[in-house]
């Protein structure tokens, strides 16, 4: 028998993003029959149901795994295993709280309908597909797919200029990180004659490169493809703009979901395919992470608007999440993965807080907005403390311990002053989060309104409070988890 | 062996307090009131610590109340608590210092926040004394950062925001070698054992290491502790973040949070790495007497009482230093004595500043004058503190300070001869300065000043029982401390000769 050949699929691997596109399917078919737009409350449950399903589903996958271990599917282009299903959750929950701060976004500003649910649900399957791609193209895609739907969320709010501006830049920039990327895919495969990882990988160990030029090129362009998805210094340029533009649920998503898509496939790209040149490109990181810290830090400390101080913020947290990267071990792996794992609730909940203080039209964003506020509404101004906090990463919530393993890891492989660095980063990251801490309680001129909390964002805050704490008293089994995980890593 | 509950609690009761006086905060002097019943709770609770504490536990060294239960095997996490004699010295003098410190220096503005602040940080405090594991240590350590950033930065004076933020940068950049360095202890010991990551206290102290790596780790745990205690030349930030911290905030900045510095130099820093002592002990004993000296001279020029506190701490804690340098039994026992002892001191003179302060407006030493007249008894209080701590004997720094110099004496003469000429210093700044605030005659405002209330009298009586009575009986304490000592001391002379 003549004809293509399909490749064998195993369902449960790619089930998730099938959940995804499925739901963001169903929204879209939705909204073009039903003569008037989609009531937000049916498209906010179908992403929630969608959501809980992946996690569900992880549940199951976790099971198959620890069965038969980890697998590769659909011509080795797919990847079901630990590392996956840890990342998949990290999407799926991050995509859960986002939905419900978009629900109770877009009841504040009138907005009806299900595009933001089809457009973040197409995003995160993107998210997905990155998290469990064994191949650089199928990377390719992942990142493509998340990122033209940013590209749409990013530009949502038409009243706001900004939002437009911030959707151009990252339209602009995106694509040409997308170029940089796909060229460095195209070279690397050159190099080694293939863009499936594990064949890379194989191919590397057996060979020794004669001339790596060709290597070396695709790699470092495959590096700066990540590096604009996660904002590392030099290619954070974007950042502040599309953050400060982007409606505030959609910032709560490229914090979150987007950095956990492409640090598992970096993850991926690094360790498992080019693991062998590892001290080739650990050099070019080490650089990128001093950058990433310290501009990230010190540019944080300037920003008067809350949304431009996450993003500088979050730029020195993407700093620490390269440094499990960096150390390129297992236990730089699981370091990396837990920190995304429990940077995704934290980071969430705080933009949730920031939309409800932004108020109708999304503008209030200034930091003396914030002026008092744990003053007038004392569990709203804790609640936001606590996850000031968590990014800090002081001790007794989660943020410390994200540190904590990333810094180990880095230790472990040999990287001391490079841990001195990114820590002391984090004393000059600290000082902000503790003033803008400070502004919370500073003394209220009694000018400042309430500010109402409705009770969906009151779920994804205290989640995210919770999560801080709860395992910040207590991480034995989140981390058992991860580095379980780990293990679990397909190399 | 004592069950560890005792310890447990000592953490958990201040944290309970604080949520209470947080509930209760709409009721005017609920807060306070909680915050007070809290802190007398927890003050009797070490007291029952303190008689239960037994230091010839078979197998444990001088440890008491010891559990380890490990919290997460990939982090290297542990609860793991126990207590010598130092630390239940030190614990003692955390909750002593908490109920002086919130009804002696009470603030009315927000005062619910105040209070639990001040609870979260003695909980922390005493989280760190009763560590027996370094990363534990570590966290408690870098927790009380947040508690006191909050306390200075909320309630502080003029220039609160600058001081906040000079303490914070200090402290936390500091702590960051601290980190690093115990991180890569942690790592090394796995290294060697093969087994799981672990970050015990006593697990740790058995790492083989060579001359070099202990020397730069020792560097990496004492500036940490430097700061914190603080040695010369790291101190800068203390004379301004003494100055505006509010008076509760400037009692527990250097009675308790200063000492975990010095209680970290002996118990890790000097602990862990007793190679390092060989080319070190001269360098740190050095600073220790430039501190001493520096901290005197400085103190005589500053003009106001909260910055010659300030200093004349910088010059006490040099002196903590050079004990836990000392290398000797007797200076080490000084030198943990001290830190008690200098505890209460400054407890007394905060208290009495504050007390000045809130008749006058001002504690700028040109702004006063002449006291002594309608205040008797302020200027009596004032005496009997300023007498210890200049080391009269009779009070209680003078035992301390003896003890250190013979100690320090015996094996590096040429320092303690110099640290010796710091006692005069002492004598000169704060005879001087008690001559310009209460002799002379009081003219205007300084004339019309009450004198000590009633509650005032009633909240020095404990720091002026503690000073007289722990200078000409300091027993009890010697006897806890001293066992636990000689076994660091013996440790490291062993480690030295390895």
């Amino acid at each position: 028998m003549t004809g293509v050949v399909i490749p064998s699929i195993h369902y449960l691997a790619i089930l998730p993003v099938l959940i995804f596109f499925g739901a963001a399917l169903v929204l879209l078919l939705a909204s073009a029959l039903v003569p008037d737009k989609v009531a937000l409350n049916v498209s906010t449950g179908v992403t929630a149901a969608a959501s809980l399903a992946v996690i569900v589903i992880g549940f199951f996958q976790w099971h198959y795994i620890d069965l038969h271990g980890a697998t590769t599917s659909v011509a080795h282009a797919v990847v079901l295993d630990g590392f996956s299903v840890v990342g998949n959750v990290a999407i799926a929950a991050g995509m859960l709280l986002s939905a419900f701060v978009a629900h109770d976004w877009a009841t504040r500003e009138r907005i009806a309908g299900a595009d933001f649910h089809i457009l973040a649900l197409a995003s995160s399957a993107g998210a997905l597909l990155m998290v469990q791609a064994n191949d650089l193209i199928v990377i390719f895609l992942g990142l493509e797919i998340l990122s033209i739907g940013l590209y749409v969320l990013v530009g949502f709010d038409r009243q706001r200029r900004s939002s437009d501006e911030g959707a151009l830049k990252y339209f602009l920039l995106g694509g040409f990180a997308s170029a940089i990327f796909i060229y460095g895919a195209a070279l690397v495969y050159g190099a080694t004659g293939s863009t499936n990882l594990s064949s890379i990988s194989y191919f590397l160990a057996k060979n020794t490169v004669l001339h790596p030029g060709l290597l070396y090129a695709g790699g470092a362009l495959l590096l700066i493809g990540f590096a604009f998805k996660v904002a590392a210094v030099p290619f954070h340029a974007w950042s502040p703009d599309v953050y400060e533009g982007a409606p505030t649920p959609v910032t709560g998503v490229m914090a979150s979901i987007v950095k956990v898509g492409a640090f598992a496939a970096l993850l991926r790209v690094l360790i498992s395919a080019l693991g062998t040149q590892l001290d080739t490109w650990r050099p070019i990181l080490y650089v990128l992470i001093i950058l990433t810290c310290v501009v990230g830090a010190s540019l944080a400390l300037v920003q008067r608007n809350v949304k431009r101080l996450f993003a500088y913020s979050s730029i020195n947290q993407a700093g620490f999440m390269l440094l499990g990267v960096w150390a390129g071990t297992p236990r730089g792996i699981a370091a990396t993965l837990f920190y995304v794992l429990t940077y995704t609730p934290v980071i969430i909940a705080t933009f949730a807080i920031v939309t409800l203080v932004g108020g109708r039209g999304d503008m209030n964003h200034g930091i003396e907005h914030y002026r008092g506020l744990a003053r007038r509404q004392p569990w709203l101004g804790a609640a936001l403390t606590v996850l000031l906090l968590t990014q800090l990463g002081a001790p007794l919530t989660i943020g410390f311990y994200a540190k904590f393993t990333v810094l180990a890891s880095v230790i472990d492989a040999g990287g001391g002053a490079l841990a001195l660095v990114a820590i002391l980063s984090a004393a000059i990251a600290a000082f902000f989060y503790l003033r803008f801490a400070l502004t919370l309680f500073a003394d209220d001129d009694g000018e400042a309104m309430r500010i109402p909390v409705p009770p969906m964002s009151v779920i994804v805050i205290a989640v995210g409070v919770v999560v801080s704490i709860l395992f910040g008293i207590w991480p034995g089994p989140l981390a058992a988890w991860v580095q379980h995980a780990t293990l679990l890593f397909v190399p | 062996m004592h069950s560890s509950i005792y310890l447990d609690l000592l953490i958990v009761v201040p944290l309970l307090g604080a949520l209470v006086a947080m509930l209760v905060r709409k009721v005017p002097n609920a807060s306070f009131l909680a915050g007070l019943a809290t802190s007398v709770l927890e003050f009797a609770l070490s007291v029952v610590v303190f008689v239960l504490y037994n230091n010839h536990l078979k197998g444990a060294g001088t440890f008491d109340f010891l559990s380890r239960h490990v919290l997460s095997a990939p982090l290297g996490l542990a609860w793991d608590v126990g207590i010598d004699g130092i630390s239940l010295v030190l614990i003692m003098l955390t909750t002593i210092v908490l109920p002086l410190a919130l009804y002696g220096a009470r603030e009315r503005r927000h005062e619910s926040s105040f209070v639990a602040w001040m609870l979260v940080l003695t909980a922390f405090t005493v989280g760190s004394f009763i560590s027996h594991d370094v990363l534990e240590f570590f966290i408690f350590f870098e927790l009380t950062l947040v508690p006191s950033y909050f306390i200075i930065a909320g309630w502080g004076g003029a220039q609160r925001a600058r001081a906040a933020l000079k303490f914070f940068i200090y402290t936390f950049g500091a702590s960051a070698f601290l980190f690093i360095g115990v991180l890569y202890l942690g790592f090394l010991h796995q290294h060697q054992t093969g087994g799981a990551l672990t970050f015990s206290d006593t697990a740790l102290a058995s790492t083989v290491l060579s001359h070099g790596t202990s020397v730069w780790l020792f560097l990496a745990f004492a500036v940490a502790f430097a700061v914190k205690s603080p040695i010369w030349p790291l101190h800068t930030w203390s004379p301004i973040t003494y100055a505006e911290a509010p008076t509760g905030g400037s009692i527990q900045l250097s009675a308790l949070l200063a000492k975990l510095g010095s209680y970290g130099l002996l118990r890790f820093a000097v602990g862990l790495f007793p190679l390092a002592l060989v080319t070190m002990r001269p360098l740190f004993l050095t600073l220790a007497v430039i501190g001493i000296l520096y901290g005197s001279f400085v103190a005589c020029a500053t003009p106001d009482l909260k910055r010659l506190v300030a200093y004349s701490s910088l010059a006490q804690m040099g002196f903590v230093t050079l004990g836990v340098m000392s290398g000797s039994v007797i200076g080490a026992t000084g030198a943990v004595l001290l830190m008690f002892n200098h505890g209460i001191i400054t407890i007394g003179f905060f208290l009495l500043i504050g007390f000045i302060e809130q008749r006058r407006g001002s504690y700028q030493i040109k702004d006063l004058a002449g006291l002594q007249g309608p205040a008797p008894v302020l200027a009596a209080l004032f005496t009997v503190v300023m007498m210890a701590s200049i080391g009269l004997p009779g009070l209680s720094g003078f035992v301390s300070e003896f003890l250190i110099l013979i100690g320090t004496f015996a094996t590096h003469v040429w320092w303690a001869a110099v640290a010796t000429t710091g006692v005069i210093a002492a004598a000169a700044y704060l005879l001087w300065a008690y001559q310009r605030v209460f002799h002379g005659v009081a003219t205007g405002p300084n004339a019309e000043i009450a004198d000590a209330s009633f509650a005032e009298r009633w909240v020095m009586v404990p720091v002026v029982v503690l000073i007289v009575g722990l200078g000409v009986f300091p027993h009890p304490f010697l006897d806890q401390i001293t066992p636990s000592v000689q076994i660091l001391v013996h440790h490291l002379a062993a480690g030295v000769g390895k």
